[in-house]
């Protein structure tokens, strides 16, 4: 696989083939946005099922109650808006009414992180994979890629439960397949012994050009595409680590409280091994070009690899 | 008109029920569930179409949710007199263990509620919600949400007083514990929310003012936003009440909203409040 003849698509494209798809396949689906159809692609689930979309205008709030009302009564909600209306301003109606309430809604949150670009750190959250992890009850998903994210999107529906499906906005390589996706089961995306990567959302891909590099060195890369946080596919990361003794996380999403952190949790009481992150580090982004971003806060491939080899180094 | 009386009896041992809960648990919010307590007997002893039998989904029946979830007193009290749950469960008030948490929840699986509240100002918007859901199902039901006052500083009440006109939601009431107090002190006072029947109007809303401890009112009230069912335009009551409505010195005043009363005033509460159905067990 390389970059210029993979197929590349939104992960938010994915969201809006999945939500129409799911839409057909379940009734009980409805679905609602906060003044930002077009950027979530929710313009053809509305066509098939005006009758099952609410266009709740610039009130994230609002939405995330009427959306806990609807699935008290057994409806499935689905809420559409950028990843930071989706948490952090509306963190304590997520908390009270939805999950604390034990309601089904699927938060479905586009734009995350810095490959939103130039719009800039006030709508590039970086902080809301540690957030929605923390609820109790909540299921976090970051799928790596169009294919991933539009099956998560219909596999979602047949989960009973508060569900935070986090996707982005660039294009991005399209490198899975749809039937590759088992809601809280961690993808073993290539085998390897020397190290294992375990990443979520965009940087599954940064991982397997950084594979693909290391590789050429003659470094055998594990990876395991992460794309449900919560809960964590524990065995998964046991038995990898157990295989390789170190790994690297990676994730667009800060240090502290993401992925890694939640990793380091668990290796550090189970099976303590050199472990290191790729994430950002204790900053906020700025506007860009996605991969110009990636690049700038530690995040692209020449950093997985440098990382790689330090924990490489450790191991020895 | 209705069986009044026995409205006016059920709400005497309602209102002894929110004096013996707070007492016993030593902390909860007497003032606002004795102020609602008149309506709160209405709605589930005469005017709502429901199942103690409870279903989360609330099919086929009228819906209520409790916005300012700290009058918990008074709801836990209606609900167990209507035979949701054992009214001796009522001595578990704010206890370890218990299903009548400090304010209501989902979590502990109390028959009767369907959302937690508490953190204030979201429960008109989960109303709507379930309202929207009535609508695609055709069920032809009412949908009802009891705010404070004070509880509409929160600016998701008014993001919520948007939508249910723009949805046409005329099966939604609301109705505001128009009792003037919040915890600091006087509303006016704390942060003026001016001409609300004007507001809500102006929003779209068909409002309506009753006194909340008048049965004749509040049934009337009540029945008239049910016949007005599909007039296309949701309805807000801003219902005025008194804070300690029935225990001479809480009325009034904010002083009660959430302070529990000592034994001796308690005994004095309780002097002026008939057991009509028999105090719990305690």
């Amino acid at each position: 696989m390389t970059e210029n003849t993979i197929t590349k698509k939104a992960t938010r494209d994915g969201f809006g083939a999945g939500l129409q798809a799911i839409g057909n396949q379940n009734d009980q689906v409805v679905a609602l946005c906060a003044d930002l159809v077009g950027s979530l692609k929710m313009q053809p689930f509305i066509d098939e099922h005006p009758e099952r979309f609410f266009q709740t205008g610039i009130s994230e709030a609002n939405m995330m109650g009427v959306a806990a009302g609807l699935a008290t009564a057994g409806k499935i909600p689905y809420t559409g808006t950028f990843a930071n209306f989706s948490t952090g301003r509306v963190y304590d109606q997520i908390r009270q009414s939805i999950a604390y309430s034990h309601k089904n809604v699927k938060i479905c949150a586009s734009h995350a992180g810095l490959t939103l670009g130039e719009d800039g750190a006030t709508h590039q959250i970086l902080e809301d994979i540690g957030m929605m992890n923390m609820l109790p009850g909540m299921t976090v998903i970051n799928p790596c890629d169009y294919s991933q994210t539009k099956a998560a999107t219909e596999a979602i529906a047949d989960h009973d439960g508060p569900v935070y499906l986090r996707f982005g906005r660039p294009s991005w390589p399209v490198f899975t397949e749809e039937s590759d996706f088992v809601l809280g089961k961690a993808q073993v995306l290539q085998e390897g012994s020397d190290i294992t990567m375990i990443a979520c959302g965009h940087m599954v891909w940064q991982c397997v050009q950084a594979a693909e590099a290391l590789s050429r060195k003659g470094v055998s890369v594990e990876i395991l595409n992460m794309h449900t946080i919560k809960p964590l596919d524990r065995d998964a990361i046991l038995t990898s680590v157990a295989k390789t003794g170190c790994a690297i996380t990676a994730e667009e999403h800060q240090l502290h409280g993401g992925l890694g952190s939640i990793v380091a949790q668990l290796l550090i009481t189970e099976h303590p091994v050199p472990l290191g992150f790729v994430a950002v580090n204790d900053t906020f982004g700025e506007s860009g070009k996605p991969l110009e971003l990636l690049d700038k806060y530690g995040l692209g491939v020449q950093d997985v690899i440098s990382k790689a080899k330090t924990i490489l180094q450790k191991k020895k | 008109m209705k069986d009044i009386q026995r409205l006016k009896d059920i709400s005497s041992q309602v209102r002894r029920d929110i004096i013996r809960q707070v007492h016993h648990a030593k902390s909860g919010h007497p003032g606002g569930s004795l102020g609602c307590a008149d309506l709160l007997v209405s709605l589930y002893f005469e005017v709502m179409e429901h199942s103690s039998d409870f279903s989360m989904t609330g099919k086929g029946e009228d819906m209520f949710f409790l916005s300012n979830g700290h009058i918990s007193p008074v709801w836990y009290s209606v609900l167990a007199r209507a035979g949701y749950f054992p009214v001796d469960e009522l001595a578990t008030f704010r206890k370890i263990d218990t299903r009548l948490q400090g304010h209501p929840t989902t979590h502990e699986g109390l028959p009767g509620v369907r959302i937690a509240s508490g953190s204030l100002g979201q429960g008109i918007s989960v109303a709507i919600g379930a309202a929207l859901a009535k609508r695609l199902e055709g069920d032809d039901h009412m949908v009802y949400c009891l705010t404070g006052d004070g509880e509409l500083q929160e600016g998701q009440i008014w993001e919520a007083a948007l939508f249910a006109p723009h949805y046409d939601l005329d099966h939604l009431v609301v109705i505001v514990d128009r009792n003037g107090q919040q915890i600091d002190g006087a509303c006016e006072d704390v942060m003026d929310l001016g001409d609300l029947e004007n507001k809500w109007s102006a929003f779209g809303w068909e409002t309506h003012v009753m006194d909340g401890h008048d049965y004749i009112d509040i049934l009337q009230t009540l029945d008239t936003c049910k016949q007005h069912r599909s007039n296309g335009k949701p309805k807000c009551i801003i219902m005025r009440t008194v804070m300690g409505q029935g225990v001479d010195y809480m009325m009034h005043t904010h002083a009660w909203h959430g302070k529990a009363p000592n034994d001796d005033q308690t005994t004095a509460a309780l002097a002026q409040l008939e057991e009509t159905l028999g105090d719990y067990t305690i």
